[in-house]
């Protein structure tokens, strides 16, 4: 053995310009993508501004009727494929190389490429404003007939782009999954076999697998929406004996699964945070790990459940209800597995913790409204009411939304090197819990009384919870203005960070704050044991003690 | 080097990593399975819930030059293995001739198939069965031309000096994604040609 040997100095650390440039560096193009996903953030939230503004009164006065479709339309669509997938995206990239240990993704210029189609699609998209007619306005779901109409004859309208960018942000998810894939699974650190990977990667892993079997289903579908748009097909247009409900399977093969795209991850961020703040390994790891991969194979045949008044014969609808319930358990495993983490651990209640805390709530929350919608009778009363946007924007913004918020001030200090500010962080946390409350719970009611979603106008006696839901949705536009000055303030001048500021365990927190550009370079540790080793005072990799002294000696002299 | 951090897997060198390309591709072609499961799908509920499947004057479609067509795409997949398997044995020229004769091949079918298409009475908007056999067929056939695109690639990559290691990979990728589109081929053949009942 000789002495341990410093390496080589840290690469300099590039200037601002890296981040508007094609860099195929995966910790850059990770914070592009949730930078630019924030910036779409905002553009739906004064949407959905709009939206709650003309809701806070019965009648329909605050935007005309029309321009009423196209902004839930935007609304739905940005949020999804121009805030969610990309903010997810983002954090694959971040979090993938760093916690398997690999120098970077399998494929870094694929990397680039599927970034940089997300502001071209979203030039698109975005640009259907301004083309005669206005943007798409069928809802998000572009259901035909209403998507295949074309009333003033021009080629480019709104629901073509729509289409258009809806596909290229397809494209560029099936790059992002082979990608992120193929670095799980090609790409781990020595002695990091599968059951000793991060959940967070076994659970993006899974969701990424559902990007792979759903989306060219949505693709295929949407292809053919195109054409029956433009070129005069009848793929769905019943009156040239096609068939509307068979876009109504395509797009909801996808689209529900879509919805564990959306929360896998977040379940994976559950999984890493709540041991951090409890002190106590995760609870059940195995099961946890592989309840991800159940839900995959569960999440593939459910999506008739939003297809239950659509005329689907009786045999389907049973079973669909069947395997929607079966959902319940394998989440139901994950959720007692966290509370199970939590259960008489030491907790610390941070930003992140706090977030991870009000966002498991939410989602039980959302679940049993879940379990509500899978019955077949209960879902064909309350089928395209309120009672199914307050069930989704509870699983979407109560539960996803805050788990990627934890997720950002949990990880920020390692990708920046600066602390975020508690004080901002917890307002936010608070805020945002508040808000998201007070804007979804009462559309529960709402939905039970009969009031229909997408409509701008409706009866006075909706009138006292809407006006609560509004309030709650200004209070979210409110909240996020401490978020983001907590963000850009901190980035800027924050405290400096140390290397694993929340003493946490994970290949991640070996490696300086920020990471240099290739992560461990030809350094990589040996893993040699479970994560999560939180009070068990077993080592994570090899030769742990020297790595960490290493870098405490580096910060101390820095 | 000599330091007290072991030493790394080397899986994790720099640059290329040929093994990645290989399973990425195999990844991708898994995922592009599903859009054509997704076209054979809709062809079939289409087709089965059609009240008047066959637009007016149209009585099926002719299947002789079709399987004319599809023995020859078959059998440019064995011509490929040859070509593999000459390229395996370093027999550089053989591996041209084969790899030119798979892609001729694949040039006849999308020959035959622009025969097909200029033969018919019907067009993409004569109802739901014009649709999705144009549909089908056209998107078979694009792949059938990328295929012969990639293939025509590797040629060329056959003749930079030293670029042998670096071909290979692209080889038995676009090998496999040839495999891959016969076999949509036979599946459509069957949905298309055989089910006419």
């Amino acid at each position: 053995m000789t002495s341990a040997t410093f390496p080589a100095d840290p690469k300099p650390p590039a200037g601002w310009s890296r981040y508007f440039g094609f860099s195929t560096d995966a910790k850059v193009i990770g914070i592009q993508y949730i930078v630019l996903a924030f910036f779409y953030f905002l553009v739906g939230g004064f949407l959905a501004m709009i939206i709650r503004g003309e809701l806070i009164t019965p009648a329909s006065d605050l935007v005309d009727r029309t321009v009423y479709n196209g902004i839930y339309t935007m609304h739905g669509t940005i949020m999804l494929f121009l805030f969610i997938f990309p903010v997810l995206n983002g954090l694959n990239n971040l979090l993938i190389p760093t916690m398997i240990g690999a120098p970077d993704m399998a494929f870094p210029r694929l990397n680039t490429a599927a970034f940089w189609l997300v502001p071209v699609f979203s030039l698109l998209l975005v640009s259907s404003f301004f083309v005669p007619g206005g943007p798409a306005a069928a809802g998000w779901w572009s259901y035909p007939p209403v998507s295949i109409q074309n009333p003033l004859g021009h080629f480019i309208n709104g629901q073509f782009l729509w289409i258009l960018a809806v596909a290229l942000s397809g494209i560029s998810s099936i790059m992002g999954a082979v990608n992120f894939v193929t670095t799980i699974l090609r790409m781990r650190a020595p002695g990091m076999t599968l059951f000793r990977m991060p959940v967070f990667c076994w659970t993006a892993l899974a969701a990424q697998s559902l990007q792979l079997i759903g989306l060219p289903a949505l693709t295929g579908g949407a292809i053919m929406l195109l054409m029956d748009l433009s070129f005069g097909t009848s793929f769905y247009r019943a009156e040239g004996g096609g068939d509307p409900v068979l876009y109504q399977h395509f797009f909801w093969f996808y689209s529900h699964p879509a919805v564990y795209v959306i929360i896998l991850p977040v379940f994976g961020i559950f999984s890493e945070i709540f041991p951090v703040y409890s002190r106590k390994p995760l609870f059940g790891y195995v099961y946890v790990a592989l309840a991800s991969f159940i839900i995959v194979g569960l999440g593939l045949v459910v999506w008739v459940h939003h297809m239950f008044p659509s005329g689907v014969s009786q045999w389907m609808r049973d079973l669909f209800m069947g395997t929607t319930m079966l959902i319940a358990v394998p989440t139901g495993v994950k959720v007692f597995a966290w509370l199970g983490t939590i259960w008489r651990g030491k907790l610390r209640l941070t930003t992140p913790m706090l977030f991870c805390l009000g966002g498991l709530f939410n989602f039980v929350f959302a679940g049993i409204t879940g379990i509500m919608l899978a019955t077949v009778p209960v879902d064909i009363h309350v089928s395209n009411t309120y009672f199914v946007v307050g069930h989704f924007h509870y699983v979407i913004y109560g539960a996803a939304v805050m788990g990627i918020f934890a997720a950002i001030y949990h990880w920020f200090p390692k990708f920046t090197g600066r602390m975020p500010y508690e004080g901002l962080g917890k307002l936010h946390c608070l805020l945002t819990f508040v808000g998201a409350n007070l804007n979804f719970l009462p559309m529960h009611p709402l939905g039970l009384m009969g009031m229909p979603r997408r409509v701008s106008s409706y009866d006075p006696e909706f009138t006292f919870w809407n006006v609560i839901a509004s309030l709650g949705a200004f209070l979210l536009g409110v909240s996020i203005i401490p978020f983001l000055l907590n963000m850009l303030s901190s980035w800027i001048r924050g405290p400096k960070a140390g290397h694993n500021p929340w003493n946490a365990i994970g290949l991640e927190w070996l490696l300086p704050s920020p990471p240099p550009v290739e992560n461990f370079e030809d350094e990589v540790p040996t893993v040699i044991s479970r994560p999560y080793g939180y009070g068990t005072g077993e080592p994570l990799v090899e030769h742990q003690a020297e790595i960490e002294r290493r870098l405490e000696l580096q910060e101390a002299t820095a | 080097m000599t330091s007290a951090i072991p030493t790394p897997a080397p899986a994790h060198g720099h640059g290329e990593h040929p093994k990645h390309n290989l399973t990425g591709f195999i990844i991708f072609l898994c995922s592009e399975s599903v859009i054509f499961l997704a076209f054979f799908s809709g062809y079939a509920i289409l087709k089965t819930s059609a009240l008047n499947w066959l637009p007016a004057g149209v009585d099926g479609l002719e299947w002789r030059t079709p399987l004319l067509n599809t023995v020859v795409l078959l059998s440019s997949s064995g011509a490929i293995v040859v070509a593999e398997h000459f390229k395996a044995k370093e027999k550089l020229w053989l591996f041209r001739a084969f790899w030119l004769l798979t892609m001729a091949m694949g040039a006849y079918f999308l020959y035959g198939q622009a025969v097909e298409w200029s033969g018919l009475k019907f067009g993409f908007t004569s109802g739901t069965f014009g649709g999705t056999f144009y549909l089908l067929t056209g998107f078979h056939g694009l792949h059938v031309a990328t295929g012969i695109l990639l293939m025509g690639i590797m040629l060329i990559k056959s003749f930079i000096p030293g670029n042998y290691e670096g071909g290979e990979q692209g080889v038995q990728a676009t090998s496999l994604f040839w495999h891959f589109v016969d076999v949509i081929w036979v599946v459509l053949f069957l949905l298309l040609y055989v089910w006419q009942a």
